[in-house]
């Protein structure tokens, strides 16, 4: 029998309910610890259903913060978060789509070089080359500025890759017809070129900003200015920063607002996100 | 309008790969100019150099009285009908259309007036606001042709551009080009591996081989007097039979080499030059057996193995003849019929 | 490497188009690497005073070092442990969600999120579901006479930051298997069923020989993960400890450059992570069928 039995149909939604339900729980819990005061959390175990305290909690966290623990208003670490994410997405986008057009559309001296120093970056993940460029940072004046936080994070080989394996399967006579047309490399890039990539370019929109939301490390390293602290990282600053117990209340509201902006870019963009998952990596 | 005159041209690919070898020809202003032969023969590379795409890398080319060997495609005043129509995916047919004429300035009005008038001269008015996703086969290939004619250039260059058409499609589209090109008049080279094609389309064809022009000629003219072994095989279908002087014996046949000129070693016949029975004058015998009697409607085609050297000899009839398969049956060809070729020299002889 | 066959022709703007990533590159890549690679051999003495070329003393160093052959140990069960975990996870949900028809795209949706979920927010949800004072599962495992307090316990704290890990890399895995699955001819499925191989024999004969490509590639990609990607997961919970037991590699590095302050083995560490990733990027590029071709 190759087509489903019942039973087996049964098994298979227990296995997955119960499995959505590990998946969902970690969260679920973060939801309703948000929603109760504090004071449930210096006796017995955390609650399972919600408390009546979340906009009391949500706002604390997004309008005033902990200046105790050295941490600003939430509101100005998810703007943080927002721009640097942004500038990292665009920024990777725009020098990828630049490379690949120049490697696939131009013959010229040292193109080779030029794809192996890009293929580089694969190899040179920020943990590996921590202190120095740290240090390379620091003599540019870039800590503690979005510059800092974005550009030395830009270069992608993923992205150029993807790029101009998608350029690559564009008939050849697309770009005939357009040079015929009369279209020189800029009017080609520009009307053929980008609005044909334009499904790629949104794939890679939704992997490269959860990819920069969630930086941490990177911000870690080059911000001491707490108004350049980034949520993801400003998190951990909550959890360790003071000498008591963290205040559990406020620690999973933020965890919520953290989580919230990437959750629902793949929420609304599966499928896009889906497309930019399996293209990038395989 | 313009004439084209290609002198000496050829290209020769990194590596040493000629694609295309000392190529004279003179295309006169107005003229359909079919380029044919079999895969590989250079024929969309010639296109392809004239159109600006590969680069020349021997000999020169004139559009009119100016040497464009060195110019951009988009400055030799050409425009192309691509094999797979290379339409803009994402741009509509109206766009597709406009883009050529955008690029070059012209003012939106005139765009305008054009776009509509080529839209409506190939009936496509009613797409013009489709992408050429929501396009069938045929309505592509029209776009595709409209986005050639829209610009009204001094020369069309088609590669293959029915190839991707089903049968019915590709016969209509075959006469809508030809009635297109003598009403507007404009010089034109088709490239094309189909024989029937380059027959029906051309003012004048050009037979391609390994890079050289093996003949150039009406259509007519080629047919009935191909100039070389290659030409004579490539063009008719089906295809000459070809004998060997050799393998033709008896006094009969003795006798009929005495009238062909010398050097002759091949004789060709088209299938339908050779008779039920002998004609009065000097004349070819062939002794054959009937392997297949194959009727497809008002003619007919005998498949018959020759009992000299048994290779296959092609008869086309009309109604039914007079065999049954597995007979004996002799075949007769008047001297005059017969295209006498050399095998050495690949040439005809008389 | 190709290009298209026709290309255009210009002096200058292939060099311009490029210079962007290039500059940002060599700047903020290849030379901080090789700097790392300069100053691994380099020794500076406790006050920052003298700087003397010590050769690969460094490594040799390292590699006698307890608390680092520890932290390689660390770094192995926490990637073995991780991938397995998130790839086993990952199969079975993909294998059930496959069998759907109507629920397929439900069950997907519900399972992908945690993708975009930080390492280090993941990490942060467990530490207080493991919370050993108000943490439900130790309230849970208590019942079964299981003592939880992952601050004292090194299997246990080891135990929370692969689970964390894990969790989140779950997406991934399962929406390659989902692929992997769907890419699998019914034909072969119904031509193994009439051959007589029952549900779970067709699986394991069929099903899963034809995963192994993607298994492969998921196996590198999730050791990369966990070795690379989880300095938020340790930075943010357990911070290395208790007592070493979760200190991997990257987290060690940050520690002895930025806090330890000693840059002679920081870099040295770096060298011996820069030579890991060579490594796992050729496998992935080797012996994977790559879209890539160069």
């Amino acid at each position: 029998m190759v087509e489903n039995n019942r039973w087996g149909n049964i098994l298979a939604h227990t296995i997955l309910i119960f499995g959505v339900a590990l998946v969902v729980f970690p969260v679920y819990v973060a939801i309703i610890a948000s929603t109760h005061p504090s004071g449930t959390f210096l006796r017995g175990t955390i609650p399972l259903l919600p408390g009546g305290e979340a906009w009391e909690n949500y706002k604390t966290v997004m309008f005033e913060g902990r200046s105790r623990a050295g941490t600003p208003p939430i509101s100005l670490m998810l703007w943080n978060s927002f721009v640097m994410a942004m500038a990292i997405t665009i920024g990777k986008l725009s020098i990828s789509l630049l490379s690949a057009f120049a490697i696939v559309y131009f013959r010229f001296p040292f193109r080779l070089f030029f794809f192996w120093i890009i293929f580089l970056t694969l190899m040179l993940p920020v943990e590996v080359r921590i202190v120095p460029t740290f240090q390379v940072v620091a003599d540019l004046g870039m800590l503690n500025s979005f510059a800092g936080l974005s550009i030395p994070l830009i270069a992608s080989a993923t992205a150029t890759f993807l790029f101009r394996q998608f350029f690559m399967t564009i008939p050849e006579e697309m770009l005939e017809a357009s040079r015929v047309d009369g279209a020189g490399p800029f009017k080609f890039f520009k009307d053929i070129l980008l609005p044909l990539s334009i499904t790629n370019i949104a794939a890679l929109f939704v992997i490269m900003f959860i990819y920069g939301w969630n930086q941490y490390l990177w911000p870690l390293l080059i911000t001491t200015d707490p108004n350049y602290y980034t949520i993801v990282m400003g998190i951990q600053r909550m959890v360790t920063g003071g000498d008591s117990e963290p205040l559990w209340h406020l620690v999973m509201a933020t965890v919520v607002l953290a989580a919230l902006p990437p959750v629902l870019v793949i929420l609304f963009m599966q499928r896009l996100f889906v497309k930019g998952l399996t293209e990038t990596e395989k | 309008m313009a004439s084209i005159k290609i002198n000496n041209l050829g290209k020769v690919y990194a590596g040493d790969v000629r694609a295309v070898e000392d190529i004279n020809l003179d295309i006169a202003d107005g003229e359909f100019i079919v380029l044919v032969g079999p895969s590989g023969c250079g024929k969309s590379t010639l296109l392809r150099m004239i159109a600006g795409l590969e680069t020349i890398t021997e000999g020169d080319l004139f559009i009119g009285d100016k040497r464009v060997n060195g110019l951009e495609p988009a400055e030799r005043d050409i425009a192309m009908v691509f094999q797979n129509y290379a339409l803009y995916p994402h741009m509509t047919v109206y766009n597709n259309l406009a883009y050529g004429l955008k690029n070059r300035g012209f003012p939106k009005d005139e765009i305008e007036k054009r776009v509509q008038e080529t839209a409506k001269m190939l009936e496509i008015e009613q797409f013009l606001d489709r992408k050429p996703r929501a396009l069938s086969g045929g309505q592509r290939q029209r776009v595709a042709m409209g986005r050639a004619l829209v610009r009204e250039p001094a020369a069309f260059l088609l590669d293959e551009p029915l190839s991707n058409l089903d049968a019915k499609l590709r016969v209509q589209m075959r006469l809508e080009i030809k009635q297109l090109q003598r009403r507007l008049k404009t010089t034109s080279l088709y490239v094309t591996h189909d024989q029937l094609e380059a027959m029906t389309l051309g003012d004048r064809l050009v037979v391609l081989n390994q890079g050289n022009i093996e003949q150039v000629g009406s259509p007519i003219d080629v047919y009935n007097r191909p100039e070389s072994l290659f030409v004579a095989e490539f063009i008719g279908s089906p295809s000459m039979n070809l004998f060997s002087q050799a393998d033709l014996d008896g006094p009969t046949n003795e006798n009929a080499a005495k009238h062909l000129p010398e050097g002759t070693d091949i004789l060709g016949l088209r299938p339908d030059q050779l008779l039920f029975e002998a004609p009065d004058t000097p004349h070819i015998r062939l002794d054959c057996k009937v392997a297949l009697y194959e009727p497809a409607g008002a003619e007919s085609h005998l498949y018959l193995i020759l009992n000299s050297n048994g290779q296959h000899v092609t008869m086309r009839v009309h109604g039914e003849p007079p065999v049954h398969e597995g007979g004996d049956i002799s075949i007769y060809a008047p001297v005059s019929a017969v295209h006498p070729f050399n095998s050495t020299s690949g040439r005809r002889t008389d | 490497m190709q290009t298209k066959k026709m290309t255009f022709n210009h002096r200058w703007l292939p060099y311009l188009l490029l210079a962007p990533q290039v500059i940002i590159t060599i700047i903020f890549f290849i030379w901080p690497a090789s700097q790392a690679l300069y100053q691994s051999l380099l020794r500076q003495d406790a006050f920052g005073f003298r700087t003397t070329f010590v050769w690969f003393d460094n490594f040799q160093r390292l590699f006698v070092d307890d608390l680092y052959v520890n932290s390689l140990k660390v770094t192995l069960i926490f990637a073995v442990g991780t991938t397995l975990l998130s790839m086993s996870v990952a199969l079975l949900f993909a294998v059930m969600v496959n069998k759907m028809i109507r629920s397929r795209d439900a069950y997907t949706t519900f399972l992908v999120w945690p993708y975009a979920v930080a390492p280090a927010i993941a990490g942060v949800l467990w530490w207080f579901i493991f919370n050993p004072s108000i943490g439900i599962l130790p309230y849970a495992l208590d019942m079964f006479g299981i003592n939880w307090n992952h601050r004292s316990n090194g299997d246990q704290a080891m135990l929370l930051v692969i689970i964390a890990a894990a969790w989140k890399q779950i997406s991934y895995n399962f929406l390659f298997f989902l692929a992997g699955l769907q890419s699998v001819p019914h034909s072969l499925i119904e031509a193994a069923a009439i051959d007589g191989a029952g549900r779970v024999k067709r699986f394991w004969t069929i099903v899963f020989p034809l995963l192994s490509p993607i298994t492969f590639f998921l196996m590198v990609v999730n050791v990369v993960y966990a070795m690379f990607d989880t300095f938020g997961v340790i930075h943010a919970t357990t911070e290395g400890g208790p007592a070493q037991a979760t200190n991997i590699l990257v987290y060690k590095v940050y520690r002895d450059g930025f806090v330890g302050m000693n840059l002679g083995s920081s870099a040295a560490q770096s060298v011996i992570l820069m030579a890991i990733v060579v490594v796992l990027t050729v496998i992935q590029f080797r012996f994977i069928e790559r879209r890539v071709n160069y």
